[in-house]
Order: structure tokens, then C-alpha cells, then sequence
């Protein structure tokens, strides 16, 4: 242990030598509470996700997976009336403390969306804009991102001879690989996907899938999925939620053929939801 | 199960005749009112074209207007100072209206002052043309004790500013949410993702509103007559009265001389075609991009 470890709020989020690949405990959420407004859609969510594995949120609409998510990254305070109680750490510092900010936690926690949203710009310009925007001009830099990204992508092979063509000319399984690239050019330790298959044919999914296998080497991902066959296929742990509390989280083997809780049970074999 | 010879029976109904017949009605009649509507448009053009096409050569451009009673010269001083005043308009309209439509579409769509702006460029939107002139004439001309170009450039600013507003904020809603999404999901500031993913998506429809305002500031008459009255001379500074291309074809439409009653409606000409242009050259200059 290195005094920096010790001291968690000095440490940086990015990819350092000194990061222990599983490493537990990574993201830490403590009696959670989330507002829209007047109402409550979290009511208390304690749970640990661990790093550089897999961690598939599931539940019916309206269950605040997708909230907790979105909380991740702060990326529910673009909402007006929203306002929460208790705590979200991740490697043991309050997201919300005052001294984190927003930008630097959005570049450390790469998040791709339920519909494919590529820049209306080319495909390179797509991946190199998480850079251009920390003032980067490295022509070699960018170069080398989107090769690096596109690959991790498995994207590359099917872009390399058009990477200055728009984004939107891509198939929709692409576009979504697209997201993925450009949501990993900042480097992030984090990858958040809120149903990134929901809109893609069974070929496209099962690419995105075979990715998020491949990327959980590098990144530690949490997947929202309406896809209870998906979150069996690609998580390692799973979590059930359910009117806005977590009902059952753990081995995503053992919730799907043992579950604890007679609602998870219930869910899982489709009798609800 | 229907058998096969009622199929189309519509469960044992006919589709009643006087329905049909509504919607033929109903189709002849939309197709005979947007014909009709071609009928004034077409007319104008028409109509300007034949009457002021035979006196545009280029002396029309580069020479001043004739004394009452003469013929020859043209009208250089009045297109330069339609432009000018238009200028002026744009100058002031433009970084007032698509930063108000900023703050009130992507800083606080709820808030309070973003209501009020969005009500007042509505009313605005409503006010005579005459009482921005009006405006215009008390707040510029008198503290300086001159018809001016400015003046007739703020007038106009006004006329224009809640056309530009408005069209401005659609410009931005019609940006996808996701855009925003994605840009401020990989770390963007506010103002990177408005700068770099949402103008240049908004910049079309934010141009076809400029060019609407255009189109209205270069011809309206009534805010420019009370402040930039009109001249004989080429403009020499934005604060001398300056002539205008509609200032020309009011004053010269009503004269008794049958020479400044053509260039009045070569000046229309002139008038009509400027506009034409930009407005097709802005839509070259800032289509999309990718698409």
C-alpha cells in the first residue's frame, strides 16, 4: 500500500499502474435516496460494485436502474427539480463532494446511450472529440486514439478506409460501437451503458456483447438491460431492482438459478415486468 | 370469419357516399387555395420584373438619382445604404437574439426571466412596424440631433430582433437531446457542447430566421423614413441621413415623372432580387454538413 492509497480523495480516477485490477468495493453507493421533483424514485439504495467485472442493473420500466445509473455520472443534473440524500464514492471519494468536478468525473466515467447518438461529424472527428475538447491538437494523438478506440471497438477493421465520413452513414450496430469508441477515447475506468442493445437487431447485440466481454478487462461496467438473457450472458453480477429499491444483488449465476427473493424469482421467469 | 363476398363490405356497411364526397371536397379545395396563393406571389414578381427590368444597366448601381424631372443616373446610394442600415440591424439583432435564445433554450428554459423574454419577443413580434421607427427617432435621433443610418440600422434592429429570437429558439429545441447527452457525457463544458455539437446543428434554421429579418428590414419603409429620412448623396458616415432602397420607391413611386416612377420599380427589382440572393447564397454557405 502506497500512502496515496490511503488517502482516497488525492488519488486521480484514471488508469494508473498502480490500479489493482478487482479490486472490490470500486463504486460504492450508501442509502441512496433520488427526487424528481417532490417524488422519490430511490428509496435507499446500498450497494458495491466491484472493478473490472460486470455488474447488469435489471428490473421493470420505472424501477430507477436507469436513475441510480445516470447518477453514476451526474449526468441527472441536467434535469431541473432534482435533488438526492446520501452518497455515491468511487474509489472512496464522494461524487458529489465539492472538490470533484463535474467535467473531470464525465471523463472518467464513459457512458453509452440507450439510442446511438454519434455527433453529426465524421467518425474520427466523433472519437477525437472527447480530446479536442481538454484543448488536445496532437494530429498523432488523435491518430493513434482512433485506431486505439475503434479497435477496442472491434470497429475498426469494418471504418478504417472511411474514418472521415460522416457517422450517421454507419448501420445502427455500428453507430452504437461508434459511442463505445468515443466513449473510451478520454480513457475512463467506468463504462456506463444504459440498454445499449435496446434498438439493434439480434447480429448487432451480440457484437455489442462479445464487446462488453472484451471490454470489462479495462473498464468496470454497469449495464442497464431490459434483456434478462443479456444480463445472464454478459454480467458477472447482477442487481434486481424494483419500485425504486434494490431487491436482490449478487452473482449474476446465482440470481438467475437461485434468487433469494420470491420477486426476483418472479421476475426472472417472466411471470412480471 | 367474414366470408370472401363481404370482405369488403365493411362489416356489413357501405362507406357512406356523402363521406366520399367530403373528401373530394375537402381534397379540390386544398389543392385549389394553394394554387390560388401562387397567384399573388407569381404576379409581383411578374409585374416587377416587366416594369423595372428595361432600366437596370450597371450606371443604375454606381451613379446618384436624378434630379426631379430629369432622367439618367441610378440608385448606388440607396442599395449601399439599404445594406448599410441592414448591416447595422444585423450587427445589433443577431448576437442579442441568438444568445437570448441561448440562455432561454440550453442555460434555463424554466426560469422566470426566460419567460418573460419569451413573451416580450411575442408581443414584440406584433408591434407596427412605424412604432420602431418611432422609437428609433426618439432614442437616436433627437439626443443627437441627426437622421442617421444608425439610427435607421437601430429601428430596424428592433423590427427584427424577436423574428431572429424566436426562430432561434426553435433552431435549438429542433436539436436532439442526445446531442447534448453525448457531448456533456464524455466531459464537455456548457458551453463547449453549445459551441462545438449544438450551434453548428442549429446554424440552418437559425439562418433561414436571419434571412426572413432580412428580407423584412430591407424593405420596410416606415422605421427607416423617420430616421435615416433619405439623401441624394452617397452615405459618408453612419451618422448622416442616408437613402434606402424602400425610402426611394415610396418617394419616387409618388412623383409626378414618369422616369423616377420606372426607377421606383427598378429599385423593387433590385429589392426583391438582393434578398433572393443572399437568401440562396446563406442556404449554400450553411446547409448541413453530414446528414
Amino acid at each position: 500500500m502506497t500512502s496515496e492509497e490511503n488517502q482516497p480523495s488525492s488519488r486521480t480516477l484514471e488508469l494508473t499502474d498502480d490500479f489493482v485490477p478487482g479490486e472490490s468495493n470500486f463504486i460504492k453507493v450508501d442509502d441512496f435516496k433520488f427526487y424528481y421533483g417532490e417524488k422519490r424514485v430511490l428509496h435507499g439504495i446500498t450497494l458495491e460494485i466491484p472493478s473490472r467485472k460486470v455488474t447488469a442493473f435489471i428490473g421493470p420500466s420505472g424501477c430507477g436502474k436507469s436513475t441510480l445509473l445516470r447518477n453514476f455520472n451526474r449526468m441527472n443534473e441536467l434535469i431541473p427539480g432534482i435533488r438526492h440524500e446520501g452518497d455515491i464514492t468511487i474509489h472512496g471519494t464522494s461524487i458529489f463532494d465539492p472538490s470533484v468536478e463535474i467535467i473531470a468525473l464525465r471523463r472518467r466515467i464513459g457512458m453509452v446511450f440507450q439510442k446511438s447518438n454519434p455527433f453529426p461529424m465524421s467518425i474520427y472527428e466523433n472519437i477525437v472529440y472527447p480530446l479536442r475538447i481538454t484543448g488536445e491538437r496532437n494530429k498523432a494523438l488523435f491518430d493513434e486514439t482512433v485506431e486505439r478506440c475503434l479497435r477496442s471497438a472491434a470497429l475498426w477493421d469494418e471504418v478504417k478506409d472511411r474514418l472521415h465520413d460522416s457517422a450517421l452513414g454507419l448501420s445502427g450496430g455500428q453507430m452504437q460501437r461508434l459511442c463505445i469508441a468515443r466513449a473510451v477515447a478520454s480513457r475512463p475506468e467506468i463504462l456506463l451503458m444504459d440498454e445499449p442493445c435496446s434498438a439493434l437487431d439480434p447480429i448487432a447485440t451480440a457484437k455489442v456483447e462479445e464487446l462488453i466481454m472484451e471490454l470489462k478487462k479495462d473498464f468496470t461496467i454497469v449495464i442497464v438491460t431490459h434483456n434478462m438473457q443479456q444480463a445472464s450472458r454478459v454480467s458477472d453480477l447482477t442487481a434486481f431492482f424494483y419500485l425504486g429499491n434494490l431487491i436482490e444483488m449478487g452473482d449474476t449465476r446465482s440470481i438467475f438459478t437461485n434468487p433469494a427473493k420470491k420477486q426476483t424469482e418472479e421476475y426472472i421467469t417472466g411471470r412480471f415486468g | 370469419m367474414a366470408s370472401p363476398e363481404n370482405f369488403f363490405s365493411n362489416a356489413g356497411r357501405q362507406t357512406s357516399p356523402l363521406r366520399l364526397l367530403r373528401n373530394r371536397v375537402l381534397t379540390f379545395l386544398c389543392v385549389s387555395l394553394s394554387l390560388l396563393t401562387l397567384v399573388p406571389l407569381f404576379s409581383i414578381v411578374v409585374l416587377v420584373v416587366k416594369n423595372g427590368l428595361s432600366l437596370v444597366s450597371p450606371s443604375l448601381f454606381t451613379q446618384l438619382p436624378p434630379a426631379p424631372g430629369l432622367e439618367g443616373g441610378g440608385f448606388g446610394n440607396a442599395l449601399v445604404g439599404t445594406v448599410v442600415m441592414v448591416g447595422i440591424s444585423l450587427l445589433l439583432a443577431i448576437p442579442l437574439g441568438i444568445l437570448s435564445a441561448i440562455y432561454i433554450n440550453e442555460y434555463a428554459p424554466a426560469s422566470r426571466l426566460s419567460g418573460a423574454v419569451r413573451v416580450v419577443a411575442k408581443l414584440l413580434t406584433g408591434i407596427p412596424s412605424i412604432i420602431c421607427g418611432v422609437f428609433a427617432f426618439a432614442v437616436v435621433v433627437l439626443p443627437t440631433h441627426q437622421f442617421s443610418s444608425l439610427a435607421g440600422g437601430v429601428a430596424l434592429s428592433i423590427l427584427i430582433l424577436p423574428t431572429i429570437l424566436l426562430t432561434g429558439e426553435q433552431a435549438l429545441l429542433g436539436v436532439p437531446k442526445a446531442f447534448r447527452e453525448a457531448s456533456f457525457g464524455v466531459g464537455a463544458t456548457h458551453f463547449q457542447t453549445i459551441w462545438r455539437i449544438v450551434l453548428p446543428q442549429a446554424l440552418p434554421a437559425m439562418m433561414t430566421g436571419i434571412m426572413l429579418a432580412v428580407g423584412r428590414a430591407a424593405g420596410e419603409t416606415a422605421p427607416v423614413i423617420f430616421t435615416a429620412l433619405f439623401s441624394q448623396n452617397w452615405i459618408s458616415s453612419v451618422m448622416q441621413p442616408s437613402a434606402s432602397l424602400s425610402v426611394l420607391i415610396y418617394n419616387f413611386a409618388s412623383l409626378p415623372y414618369a422616369y423616377h416612377v420606372k426607377m421606383a420599380w427598378a429599385a423593387s427589382l433590385v429589392l426583391v432580387t438582393l434578398v433572393t440572393v443572399t437568401n440562396v447564397l446563406t442556404q449554400i454557405v450553411f446547409r448541413k454538413k453530414y446528414s
